[in-house]
């Protein structure tokens, strides 16, 4: 196979962070070649100075054997280099057809946009691409699902020859994850060069070729996926070698019920929904996309208004009208989109971990205590082991993963008696993941009631003492955790729609 | 994950739309409630005096509409307005030149404003309320100090106050005398609309509004774009300089300040979102003719001046929050 890209000996810096050093990448035509490394090992930024969005402060970038300088988005392009980015970069207000060509719309001899033509040519992509989407549709209407076609048609639009995916699949559901992997091996199959990011290990191996790692900005080396396993990648990511802990269900059987759910419903997400929590236990909530676990959790959390149904909190009952009724029961939830509802994003990384707690480190004359928002901020840091410079860094300038370590540290520091995390791992490197874990175990150990909402069946099963499975909005049963309970059942009870037949019939 | 429920709610009508058809149905209720109050509203020649003073405010409100839809906003619409007036006294009554000089001087002027607004937001990164602010204040000084602080006259270019008050279209039809002001109003309407909807400039104007980062990351000159719209926007200004100057047969140096509110009034009312990324002339008109039939309604039940300010204030926040009501209601 031909070469395509070789970067060598890169360097780059930021304020604060030396980001990349002595980075190295090659990339051959017609390969999948998967990047990891940890949360902050720079994957990301290596992959922006391939497209141009950041320059290298020294370092060698070669495209088809040649030296290039690739000085902006529209260098890139031009040598045939499409980016998806790990946060969506969607404009939407415009349609599907105008978000894929927006700089170089169609136009008529007049110059005047021809958004027939326009229209068509998203069609004629998106036909290729054997997705069906609507090019006339506005684009903020879309699923997450969909908005990632639209970035994957628009990177094709350019003809790339050469197609970075920044964690494609971090918020896609299996079967949409099954449809972007079918789009990558058709692209494969005509010679296309795909550079692939992510953090689930088992996509990794049904995916790629070759295996590059990256660790703390260094390159540390490049295998074959079909040949290695997954521990020796793992090992050569973090550094050492991780143990797999599996869970000890405790018996829970007279510890007082800390939350208990009755008939609620909201919509056509939440229909009768049952269930108690009991102190110190891992309820799992599992499900396909839409099944409403997220609705049962915002509904719970008062962010979404409940139309029917009892929430009893330590047994009675609780009038939750919104987040700030939840906050005062005890309740805490982390949300799945950490960009939208769980960040400030142009605040640093100490006010974040401190926003829903700021009551407890002011005094009455609303003075913040800002050394002992500090300590606590500095100890997060290290526990969690987030990769900032400081505290004081604006968490928009943190990589994906540690962003959402600060909104973890955040919900542990406000110390709810409830914890509601919705995909808490999403976006974070195996060892992070391992290391968050343990904290939900001793969390629920301390006496705490967890919630956890995850599609990652595998994460459920390893987490839950208990196991909630949704299908269309309703509680299709509760499973034991741990070995006793096959991620077989779970599907079984997860697409098991009689009811909601019945629902939709009504 | 799960869906998200507003993207998976298909809704009957485009909220944009709906917006209008809101801002067009309080429009309506208003002319039927003041004509209602009071026999002399209906009458063609109180009519054609609301369209004519809506002019200045319409073509003020349009060049706001698309600094807005990018997302920015710009304060210096008023003042920029008179000092192309005074641009156009200096070239035709200090310097005698003949009228299409001046205007287009007003409106080269009005153009070069906004480029330099636009430079000191896009290339220079202020943020376009300080910007503007800036340049606000700075062309209400220079209008003082080129007008020697008075008005300036117009009285040796006898056609100059036709632009505004003459009528092209009373002439062939006499039944209709429409004044020119109103004729360049809805005809500079549309050619904004046009450009808003079929033109690459203004794709990249609701574009940037919507994700500038994103148009950035697509290899798009954002910057330069950016500096075009606003350059556009003060060239606008220019026209509504023209307008006003010919009206009052004068440039009147000590205008203008207030009249960037009113505009962006009218941009409000008519649905554009002030966080950028939708909005639409027509709904500026409407806005624009809201508070235009609003002044004169109360004028004519003569409602003290004072209350009229009152009432103008509660209506605009009374807009802004019925919208967000309706949107907040759709999803
Ligand atoms: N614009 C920036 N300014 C300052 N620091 C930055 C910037 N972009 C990235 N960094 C820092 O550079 C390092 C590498 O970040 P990068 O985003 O490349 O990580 P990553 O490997 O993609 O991680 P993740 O898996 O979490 O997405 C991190 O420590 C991050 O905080
Ligand atoms: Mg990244």
């Amino acid at each position: 196979m031909t070469e395509v890209i070789r970067m060598s000996a890169i360097e780059k810096h930021f304020p604060g962070v030396h980001a990349l050093r002595n980075a190295q990448f090659d990339l051959k035509a017609g390969e999948v070649h998967a990047l990891m490394g940890e949360n902050g090992a720079g994957k990301s930024t290596l992959m922006k100075i391939l497209a141009g969005i950041y320059s290298a402060d020294s370092g060698s970038v070669q495209v088809n054997g040649s030296e290039v300088r690739i000085n902006g988005p529209r260098a890139a392009q031009d040598l045939g280099i499409g980016i998806i980015h790990q946060e969506l970069a969607l404009m939407p207000d415009l349609t599907v057809a105008q978000n894929i060509f927006i700089g170089r719309e169609p136009r008529n001899r007049w110059g005047v946009l021809d958004e027939a033509q326009l229209n068509r040519d998203a069609e004629a992509i998106f036909a290729a691409m054997k997705v069906p989407l609507d090019p006339t549709a506005e684009v903020r209407r879309l699923t997450i699902a969909k908005q990632q076609m639209v970035e994957i048609a628009k990177a094709l639009s350019f003809r790339s020859r050469i197609l970075i995916m920044d964690e494609p699949t971090a918020a896609l559901n299996e079967t949409e994850t099954e449809e972007l992997f079918a789009i990558i091996r058709r692209l494969k199959s005509e010679g296309v060069a795909i550079v692939y990011i992510s953090h689930k290990m088992n996509e990794i191996r049904r995916i790629s070729d070759r295996v590059t790692i990256m660790r703390d900005g260094a390159y540390v080396g490049t295998v074959t996926a079909e040949d290695t396993p997954i521990e020796t990648i793992i090992s050569m990511m973090v550094g050492r070698e991780l143990e797999q802990t599996s869970i000890a269900i405790p018996d829970l059987g007279d510890a007082p019920v800390a939350l208990e759910v009755r008939g609620l419903s909201a919509g056509r997400m939440v229909r009768d929904v049952s269930f108690t929590l009991r102190r110190g236990e891992i309820l799992g909530f599992a499900g396909l996309m839409g099944a409403g676990r997220t609705e049962v959790a915002r509904v719970i959390f008062g962010a979404d208004p409940r139309e029917g149904g009892e929430i009893l909190v330590h047994g009675s009952a609780r009038t939750i009208r919104n987040p700030r009724d939840a906050v005062g029961a005890g309740i805490g939830y982390l949300s799945e989109d950490r960009k939208q509802f769980g960040l400030a994003l142009g605040i640093d990384v100490r006010g974040n971990i401190a926003l829903t707690s700021l009551d407890r480190f002011s005094d009455r004359f609303l003075r913040v205590n800002e050394a002992g928002l500090a300590k606590v901020a500095t100890s997060y840091i290290a526990s969690l082991a987030i990769r900032t410079p400081s505290d004081q860094q604006e968490v928009r300038l943190l990589s994906g993963g540690n962003q959402q370590k600060v909104v973890i540290a955040k919900w542990l520091l406000r110390d709810c008696d409830i914890l509601i995390f919705d995909e808490p791992t999403r976006g974070i490197d195996v060892g992070a993941k391992a290391e968050i874990y343990r904290l939900l175990q001793s969390l629920a150990e301390a006496g705490k009631a967890i919630i956890v909402i995850s599609s990652e069946l595998p994460e459920v099963l390893r987490l839950s003492h208990r196991i909630a499975v949704m299908c269309e909005g309703r509680l299709t049963g509760i499973l034991p955790g741990g070995p006793a309970t096959s991620q077989h059942e779970i599907m079984r009870l997860a697409t098991r729609r009689d009811h909601a037949a019945e629902g939709a019939s009504a | 994950m799960t869906a998200t429920p507003v993207a998976a709610k298909p809704r009957a009508i485009a909220s944009g739309a709906q917006q209008k058809l809101l801002a067009f149905a309080s429009l309506i209720a208003l002319l039927v409630f003041f004509s209602l109050a009071s026999p002399n509203f209906l009458q063609t020649a109180n009519i054609l005096a609301i369209l004519q003073a809506t002019s200045v405010n319409g073509v003020l409100a349009i060049a706001a509409t698309l600094v807005i839809i990018t997302g920015g906003i710009d304060l210096s619409v008023g003042t920029l307005m008179t000092f192309t007036a005074v641009i156009a006294g200096v070239v035709l009554t200090f310097w005698g030149l003949p009228m299409p000089l001046g205007v287009i001087a007003a409106i080269a002027a009005g153009t070069a404003c906004g480029f330099i607004s636009g430079s000191l937001v896009a290339r220079m990164k202020i943020p376009p309320f300080i910007a503007t602010l800036g340049m606000m204040l700075i062309l209400k000084g220079l209008s003082l100090v080129i007008s020697g602080t008075k008005p300036i006259y117009f009285n040796d270019t006898p056609s100059f106050p036709l632009i505004s008050t003459g009528s092209l279209i009373g002439s062939i039809f006499p039944a209709v005398p429409v004044p020119n002001g109103v004729l360049i109003l809805f005809l500079l309407a549309l050619a904004i609309s046009w450009m808003l909807n079929r033109t690459t400039l203004g794709r990249y104007c609701f574009a940037l509004g919507s994700n500038e980062e994103a148009v950035r990351l697509s290899g798009v000159n954002a910057d330069g774009w950016k500096v075009a719209i606003y350059a556009l926007a003060g060239g606008i200004c220019g026209i509504a300089g023209l307008l006003i100057a010919s009206r009052l047969n004068s440039a009147q140096p000590a205008l203008g300040q207030g009249y960037e509110l009113d505009a962006i009034a009218a941009v409000v009312i008519g649905g554009t979102s002030l966080a950028g990324g939708r909005g639409s002339i027509l709904g500026t008109i409407i806005g624009a003719l809201i508070m235009g039939v609003l002044l004169n309604g109360l004028r004519i039940m003569s409602v003290a001046q004072e209350w009229q300010t009152v009432v103008t204030g509660a209506i605009i926040i009374f807009a802004v929050y019925a919208d967000m009501l309706r949107r907040r209601r759709a999803g």
